[in-house]
């Protein structure tokens, strides 16, 4: 029989593997609360104007990583840009759920991220990912 | 939409002398920086929530270095590239020695806290990613200008909810007004409309 010692040990590296998958699980489930709705474009484009580009751009690397294209890619993907370890390993892909969360807090999401910038309102938060989605599917086109 | 025309545009500024002359020039000095930031309290306490606390400011503060560094770098294109002209030429100079003053301001804020201070790029890096090359006469420049003041008065104004010190949130605060006063003469250089509706910033 195994002493409580070795049985710990062996459960250790299992219970951190549950931990990080149920995690994993988390972060990509449950939306938040904006991430339902449906949003304008448009607006999100005047939004993305006022309280992204201080920041970001669409097309190049700033303070923070272009946006072109960021649907449907994984967390921390864009080549060229020094990403925060919290960005690098988030092993997650930005959809509207992840934005959503993502943009409503981000140190939430991934604690120890860089961003730090909130968009409180779920109706913002939904324009800004409907643009973000609209310029994504662009460039794919 | 509203276009600019093809020939230099007269721009309208205020009287020079409003600019250069009545502004104070107050600088952070180390000291205040370390009030601000409330060091003294931190050192006679830190233990470990605040030390991550502390961990999360400085990574704000880096950003906001990063910030300063860019505009920093944006009015040096904007003067070396010779479509700037007196006096306007004089206010970019004034302008990006107050972002010198904020880079200096957070820098001596990181390093109070034990961060590391984020380094500026090599100015063809802003180049690039501001796409300076399109840029062609001084209402060009100006309004690249104008874009990039306001959304840094933005950013700092977005991310004041996030800051675990209020010393830091109010730092924030008060370079998010030097910033949206930058964009103001900007706009007004520009003859742009002012804002008609209140709360414009952070909104």
């Amino acid at each position: 029989m195994k002493s409580c010692s070795t049985a710990r040990r062996a459960l250790g590296p299992l219970a951190l593997l549950a931990v990080l998958a149920m995690r994993a699980a988390s972060i990509t489930a449950a939306p938040a609360a904006g991430a339902t709705r449906d949003g304008d474009a448009l607006r999100g484009a005047r939004l993305y104007d006022s309280r992204c580009t201080g920041c970001h751009a669409l097309d190049s690397n700033r303070v923070g990583p272009l946006h072109r294209g960021v649907f449907g890619r994984r967390a921390g993907g864009v080549a060229g840009y020094a990403y925060s370890p919290a960005l690098a390993n988030a092993g997650l892909t930005w959809n509207a759920a992840t934005l959503d969360r993502w943009l409503s807090n981000p140190q939430a999401l991934l604690p120890g991220q860089r961003m730090n910038l909130r968009v409180k309102d779920a109706q913002d938060r939904a324009d800004i990912i409907a643009f973000l989605r609209q310029v994504s599917r662009e460039s794919a086109e | 939409m509203k276009t600019l025309p093809t020939s230099q545009p007269e721009l309208a500024l205020p009287d020079r002398r409003l600019f250069l002359g009545g502004l104070g020039k107050a600088t952070l000095s180390a000291t205040a920086v370390a009030l601000i930031v409330g060091c003294e309290s931190l050192a006679a306490n830190q233990d470990k929530q605040m030390a991550a606390n502390s961990a999360q400011d400085v990574g704000i503060l880096n950003v906001a270095l990063g910030l300063e560094h860019e505009a920093i770098g944006a009015y040096q294109l904007g003067a070396e590239s010779g479509l700037l002209q007196k006096p306007v030429l004089d206010v970019a100079v004034l302008f990006q020695s107050q972002h010198k003053e904020h880079r200096d301001a957070l820098t001596g804020a990181i390093m109070k806290m034990g961060g590391t201070p984020v380094a500026a790029k090599p100015l063809g890096d802003y180049a690039a990613a501001l796409k300076a090359d399109t840029l062609k006469s001084q209402a060009d420049v100006l309004m690249l200008a104008a874009k990039l003041e306001r959304g840094a008065a933005n950013a700092y104004l977005g991310v004041i909810p996030s800051f675990e010190d209020p010393g830091l949130a109010q730092v924030s605060g008060r370079l998010a007004a030097d910033e949206t006063m930058h964009w103001t003469v900007l706009a007004q250089a520009l003859g742009q409309a002012l804002p008609s509706k209140a709360l414009s910033f952070g909104a």
